[in-house]
């Protein structure tokens, strides 16, 4: 019987037909915590009667929200989760790595076929390896450390074709942001999406951990891409696994099939303060900004960091703003460094982080007085994100927070 | 099993007691984020009380003052989206507020709620309770009395009542020593 690639994945895990709907209590091949959500977790493991974890060779752990430790009561949850680590023999990144999601699809952490859980919401972005990952809250990790094992209601999934060929200074962000007005805030909820067509063969495995990291923005429990030549091609070195078919077939029943055609695409911004209100740059450009970001998860790659030294050129950001570039892991903060782009942007006035999740969680450093105006390469700009509730965030593509960190409104990308 | 199996509404045994009479409701609209429910700053925080110190700041400053045992929050749709910290619930909990009914809910949210003790309630009519009413929820009959009007509450998901019953997944887990996988 046809299938999607989500029943799959299920099935091949547990021997048997899986089909949407049903619920199984699925064996997880790896679980991420962090420094937010992990403290707690562990705290619901001991409180189940947890002694040892399941397995701690699956287990990853790393420090990304606050680091360094910004507060005394940051600085004890790391202690109490280093401690953890040590105890259980767990692999501890500690706040070396970079951001978790990054971190975890970089050394390999997440595979074609594998299902694997982080205590974060955009842990749908290992979906880009054709994983099925999602995002737990913290006493369903407690359960996943004792465990190894977590209830899963097996998904429907949304197809989301695609085809076209992006415009210059257009890219994968612009598409998710498009997708998610299209969608809706909710219009996925409870399931999957599975991102297909030309475009996205096309696309490198930075595209495809943008568009995955955000399929939660529209309620998703995970975002996924058949694993294909790009997929294998990026897992040789960080896993030892031989390629192999997987994709849905032909007949699966999907929930829905959404097409979209990216050639007429426009440079895209989500207004504040929802995610599923993205707008061509056009209707927003002019906007004036106090700070730019440029980082996160979903846009903090080498690949986004060379695309807006692109469009910097030889100019200068505008000196009356804030721009903030942070790469989101040590691999992409070192790609970026010899490719001589740092330098460029700290000469150009930006002020360059060590690898963390920075502004866009709105707890640690960068946040927003009440009446400025953040645009960010990140992922959410709920009011009060990214500081003061008062203040407002616009999300874009580096391309775009690029442009507009040089003239310090909202630009169109191609009209730098 | 079917897709949308699911058990009668008074199957739920989560210990509620007399909290679900006379609720005072705290009325919010659609899409309602986790991060406007505990903002990210204080998220070092993990004790319940402390977070509730800070439920909605920013956003409704009068909850965390105003705030009592027993109150109830009633959203649109989409109640919980964003991120999956439990500190949400959790804040709620150390409000006093034990039941959460809205249109529909973020998924995470709706998982850690029940996995934490507070009782999200899926009413497709929330949107007609007005802030400030009091109301009674009648989880064996399965609705709920705002005055005179009665408006039907959804079932709960059969996965989920294991755990319900058991008063969160802590306490479900607790016994457990292992667990066969890929069975339901």
């Amino acid at each position: 019987m046809a299938a999607t690639i989500v029943e799959k994945i299920f099935s091949r895990k547990c021997g048997k037909d899986i089909r949407a709907g049903e619920v199984v209590m699925a064996p997880l091949d790896g679980a991420m915590i962090h420094d937010i959500t992990g403290p707690l977790a562990i705290q619901k493991f001991y409180e189940m009667g947890g002694k040892k974890v399941y397995d701690p060779e699956r287990i990853i752990m790393l420090f990304d929200h606050q680091i360094p430790a910004d507060s005394i009561e940051a600085a004890s949850n790391h202690v109490y989760m280093r401690k953890f680590a040590e105890e259980q023999g767990i692999h501890n990144y500690d706040i070396n790595e970079g951001v978790c999601h990054q971190v975890t699809i970089e050394k390999g952490r997440a595979a074609p076929g594998e299902i694997v859980v982080g205590a974060d919401s955009h842990t749908c972005m290992y979906g880009a390896t054709g994983a099925f990952a999602t995002g737990i809250g913290s006493t369903d990790m407690g359960f996943a450390l004792k465990f190894g094992a977590l209830y899963f209601k097996v998904p429907e999934t949304i197809r989301a074709e695609v085809s076209g060929k992006f415009q210059k200074r257009v890219g994968a962000k612009d598409l998710i942001l498009s997708i998610a007005a299209d969608i809706g805030a909710d219009g996925a909820t409870y399931k999957a999406i599975q991102f297909t067509g030309k475009t996205i063969s096309k696309m490198d495995m930075a595209g495809r951990m943008t568009l995955c990291n955000m399929a939660i923005e529209m309620g998703a429990k995970a975002g996924i891409v058949a694993p294909d030549k790009v997929t294998w091609e990026y897992m040789k070195g960080r896993r030892k696994i031989k390629p192999f078919e997987l994709d849905s077939d032909p007949g699966a029943k999907f929930a829905e099939t959404r097409s979209y055609n990216v050639s007429d695409l426009e440079p895209t911004v989500a207004v504040p303060h929802n995610v599923d209100t993205g707008v061509p740059v056009s209707k927003v450009a002019g906007t004036h900004v106090d700070q730019v970001f440029i980082g996160s998860c979903t846009n903090g790659r080498f690949e986004d960091l060379e695309e807006a030294a692109e469009v910097l050129g030889k100019k200068k950001f505008n000196p009356k703003i804030r721009v903030i570039i942070i790469p989101a892991s040590r691999d992409e903060y070192l790609r970026t460094l010899k490719a001589g782009l740092i330098e460029k942007f700290v000469k150009a006035g930006a002020l360059v982080e060590a690898p963390c999740c920075g502004p866009c969680m709105g707890g640690a450093f960068g946040l927003i007085a009440p009446g400025e105006v953040s645009l960010s390469t990140s992922n959410r700009n709920f009011k009060g994100r990214q500081g003061s509730t008062d203040g407002k965030v616009y999300l874009c593509s580096p391309a775009t927070a690029a442009a507009s960190a040089i003239t310090g409104e909202i630009t169109d990308p191609r009209e730098v | 099993m079917a897709a949308k199996k699911t058990v009668p509404v008074k199957k739920v045994v989560m210990d509620l007691g007399p909290k679900t009479k006379n609720m005072r409701v705290w009325k919010f609209g659609d899409d309602i984020d986790t991060d406007a429910i505990i903002p990210g700053r204080f998220l070092t925080i993990n004790n319940p009380d402390e977070l509730a110190k800070h439920a909605f700041e920013g956003t409704r400053d009068e909850f965390a003052k105003k705030v009592q045992e027993g109150d109830v929050i009633v959203g649109g749709r989409n109640f919980g989206c964003g991120s999956s910290r439990e500190h949400a619930p959790l804040a709620l909990i150390g409000a006093g507020v034990r039941v959460v009914i809205a249109k529909s809910f973020a998924r995470i949210f709706f998982r850690n709620s029940v996995n934490v003790g507070v009782l999200p309630v899926v009413c497709p009519d929330a949107d007609k309770i007005a802030d400030g009413t009091k109301i009674t929820l009648n989880i064996r009959e399965g609705f709920i009395e705002a005055g005179e009007r009665r408006y039907p509450i959804e079932p709960v998901p059969v996965f989920m009542q294991g755990i319900i019953d058991a008063g969160g997944l802590v306490e479900y887990a607790k016994n457990l020593r292992e667990i066969p996988v890929c069975t339901r």
